[in-house]
């Protein structure tokens, strides 16, 4: 089992005939199942096209209905990315894993409106997307880093997820499931409810949490675990060192009226059990002693 | 991005929020010819600078008489204004603003701000006025009032009087009122703002509404569709370095250490950040190279790290995903060669191609500290720093 996707899952990739949409379809197909889980491309006016070997659709209702798809990826520019989110909503894809960075916030309440009441999970944007190893890659991650394991692994990040990854696959603990949740303030999955499902999901047997400064999503998610969840989770939290008002490059990595702060979640997490380290080197090292 | 006061309630006005009578001067005459035109007996002469607490600072002085203006321009044109946002070496103050002074009868609070948790716009109201909002919070916190807006009704009327209520505005003025921050709301909402700040709203003693500040920030991802707000940019008021880097699609902040960092992604520079103050060393800048740097933005990067005099040592950590180690080491040692590298230079790479990478600095005769893990990294550029 994993969490979001698996080798069963039917893709769509919206933005299939841009640069970056052919360019991360091409290299997911080529992981592991990626050739039968990529089954349709979606961009409008393009139908009919076939691109790395998928045929492209108009839109994603039409893609739905000659595919069954049932995920979405989007690689959509931003000034059109939140509308491409509300295609797959009004489609009722399942899960939608958006990559594009750079959406405004505004359009991102729009949507995050529109779908409420729809049965859609959606993820980024602005994210690296999710990873079920040796099974289905959807996103830009580097796939050959991840291993088949029991770890789920739950980042707002990109690179230093890769980081937490690798740290885990070279002391050999696999992975069940990995997700970027993105950088951007209105988006879709946060800590908490990726978390949620890795302690539902029976193939997992610990987390790895990588949060960073601004908002306050881990310190909810802190005091969820603290009462509910039953598997062993280790922390790290970037920026310590940032200062205040600046923003960390994500549009959500902000310390804001004093709020946001590293040292806060950290202690967040710590008083619920978390083993947090302030060691970025040792995320591996910790998950390994945490399933002693 | 921001912009000053003035420039906050121009667009305000637009919306047909009260604002008092006023003017954006560059010099001394201009303020007080300003003044003369505003007509009345009091005004206000305002530093112009982005950073808040500019009252404190002493950047914000009345005057009684034309001549007092002319002083307090004078005094406040040029000077160089510190503020708890401004940091210890302040901001010179190149532009001001002249207004009608406001006969105030009470101060209030109004707030605008994108709340994450909602993930709507979340209006917050409090008679607490003209105070920083942030102690209030802390330590009064039933006195900050807040509607979360639906985004496909806007804020209602009912909502925005409501608000009004509930701070204090008196009854006959709850109407006016609710229309200010109505059309405050819509301001936000048209210019994609993620943030907006009047603070004091006031309430005057002949019983006007008006907003005597205004703050506001844009996102910066919006500004695409507002070509109307490129122009209110004030390059005076960003960091030199930092407008450098944008142009070259690099994501820089300066800090005050004395390692350089350049990293690819966000979360990743934050930890690298991070891992260099654990090993007793302190980070010289935030440098986010992206997904996708090119041998130019390399050579970019490394420059402006060297500008900086309180360098010591340079720390590069590259995760390669999507971009190759292999590519990122060629940037470094075109980069090395083009630049005068006159610090010691520790490099870890990881990911994709990176036994390619590795060999590629090797036979560069460029002088690199290699390094494996993100603790090697650290350990090895604090020693190299002397820290």
């Amino acid at each position: 089992m994993s969490i979001l996707i698996n080798k069963d899952s039917r893709v769509v990739t919206q933005g299939i005939t841009g640069k970056t949409g052919m360019f991360h379809t091409h290299h997911s197909i080529e992981y592991a199942n990626g050739k039968a889980c990529y089954v349709a491309g979606v961009t409008p006016k393009k139908g009919g096209q076939v691109v790395e070997g998928v045929p492209v659709y108009n839109s994603v209702a039409e893609a739905r209905a000659e595919t069954d798809c049932n995920v979405s990826v989007i690689y959509v520019p931003p000034p059109f990315a939140a509308a491409a989110i509300d295609e797959a909503v009004d489609a009722g894809i399942e899960v939608v894993i958006c990559i594009t960075e750079g959406i405004p916030v505004k359009d991102m309440i729009k949507t995050r409106d529109h779908m409420q009441g729809s049965g859609t999970i959606l993820v980024g944007p602005n994210c690296p997307g999710v990873i079920t190893p040796e099974e289905i890659k959807i996103g830009i991650m580097p796939g050959y880093i991840h291993k088949k394991g029991r770890i789920g692994v739950v980042s707002r990040s990109g690179t230093l997820t890769y980081e937490v990854v690798d740290q885990l696959t070279k002391r050999g603990l696999g992975q069940s499931t990995c997700v970027g949740t993105g950088g951007d303030p209105v988006n879709g999955l946060k800590h908490l409810d990726v978390m949620k499902m890795f302690n539902n999901d029976p193939d997992t047997e610990g987390v790895v949490m990588c949060g960073e400064i601004g908002g306050t999503d881990e310190e909810t998610c802190a005091a969820w675990i603290a009462d509910n969840m039953t598997k062993p989770v280790v922390g790290f939290i970037a920026g310590v060192t940032a200062p205040p008002g600046k923003r960390m490059g994500h549009a959500g990595a902000i310390i804001a009226g004093g709020k946001g702060t590293a040292d806060e979640k950290i202690a967040a997490l710590e008083a619920a059990g978390v083993s947090v380290t302030r060691n970025p080197s040792d995320m591996g090292k910790l998950m390994v002693e945490a399933l002693r | 991005m921001k912009i000053h006061e003035y420039q906050g309630k121009g667009i305000l006005a637009e919306y047909g929020v009260a604002v008092p009578r006023g003017k954006a001067c560059f010099s001394v005459d201009e303020a007080v010819a300003a003044a003369e035109a505003i007509g009345g007996e009091k005004w206000v002469v305002k530093a112009q600078i982005h950073a808040g607490g500019r009252g404190k600072g002493g950047g914000v002085k009345l005057a009684n008489s034309l001549d007092e203006v002319r002083a307090h321009a004078s005094d406040i044109l040029g000077m160089t204004l510190v503020t708890h946002q401004t940091g210890p070496e302040g901001k010179v103050v190149k532009r001001l603003l002249v207004e009608e002074g406001a006969p105030i009868q009470d101060e209030l609070y109004i707030g605008l701000v994108v709340d994450r948790s909602s993930q709507r716009v979340t209006v917050m109201a409090s008679s607490e006025g003209g105070t920083e909002i942030e102690t209030v919070a802390e330590e009064t916190p039933e006195l900050i009032h807040k509607v979360s807006v639906d985004p496909t009704t806007g804020l209602t009327t009912a909502e925005a009087e409501g608000l009004a209520g509930k701070i204090g505005i008196a009854d006959n003025l709850v109407a006016e009122a609710g229309e200010l921050i109505q059309a405050l709301y819509q301001a936000f909402w048209d210019k994609d703002a993620s943030l907006a700040e009047i603070n004091p709203l006031i309430v005057t003693s002949d019983g006007r509404v008006i907003a005597l500040d205004a703050k506001i920030n844009f996102d910066e991802s919006a500004m695409y569709r507002h070509p109307e707000l490129q122009d209110l940019r004030d390059l005076d008021e960003e960091d030199a370095d930092e407008i450098e880097a944008a142009k070259f699609g690099l994501n820089y902040i300066s800090l005050d250490g004395t390692i350089g960092c350049l990293v690819n992604g966000a979360g990743l520079a934050m930890a690298t950040m991070d891992i260099i103050k654990l090993y007793g060393a302190s980070p010289a800048n935030f440098l986010d190279v992206g997904g996708g740097a090119t041998t130019e933005q390399v050579t970019e990067a490394f420059k402006l790290m060297l500008k900086n005099s309180n360098l010591k040592a340079i720390l590069v950590n590259i995760f390669g995903g999507i971009m190759r180690c292999d590519v990122i080491a060629e940037g470094l040692v075109n980069a090395a060669r083009e630049v005068d590298l006159s610090v010691p230079l520790v490099v870890r790479l990881e990911g994709t191609n990176v036994e390619q990478g590795r060999q590629i600095l090797a036979d560069s005769g460029v002088s690199v500290i290699n390094a494996t893990t993100m603790a090697d990294a650290a350990e090895k550029v604090a020693a190299a720093a002397g820290a």
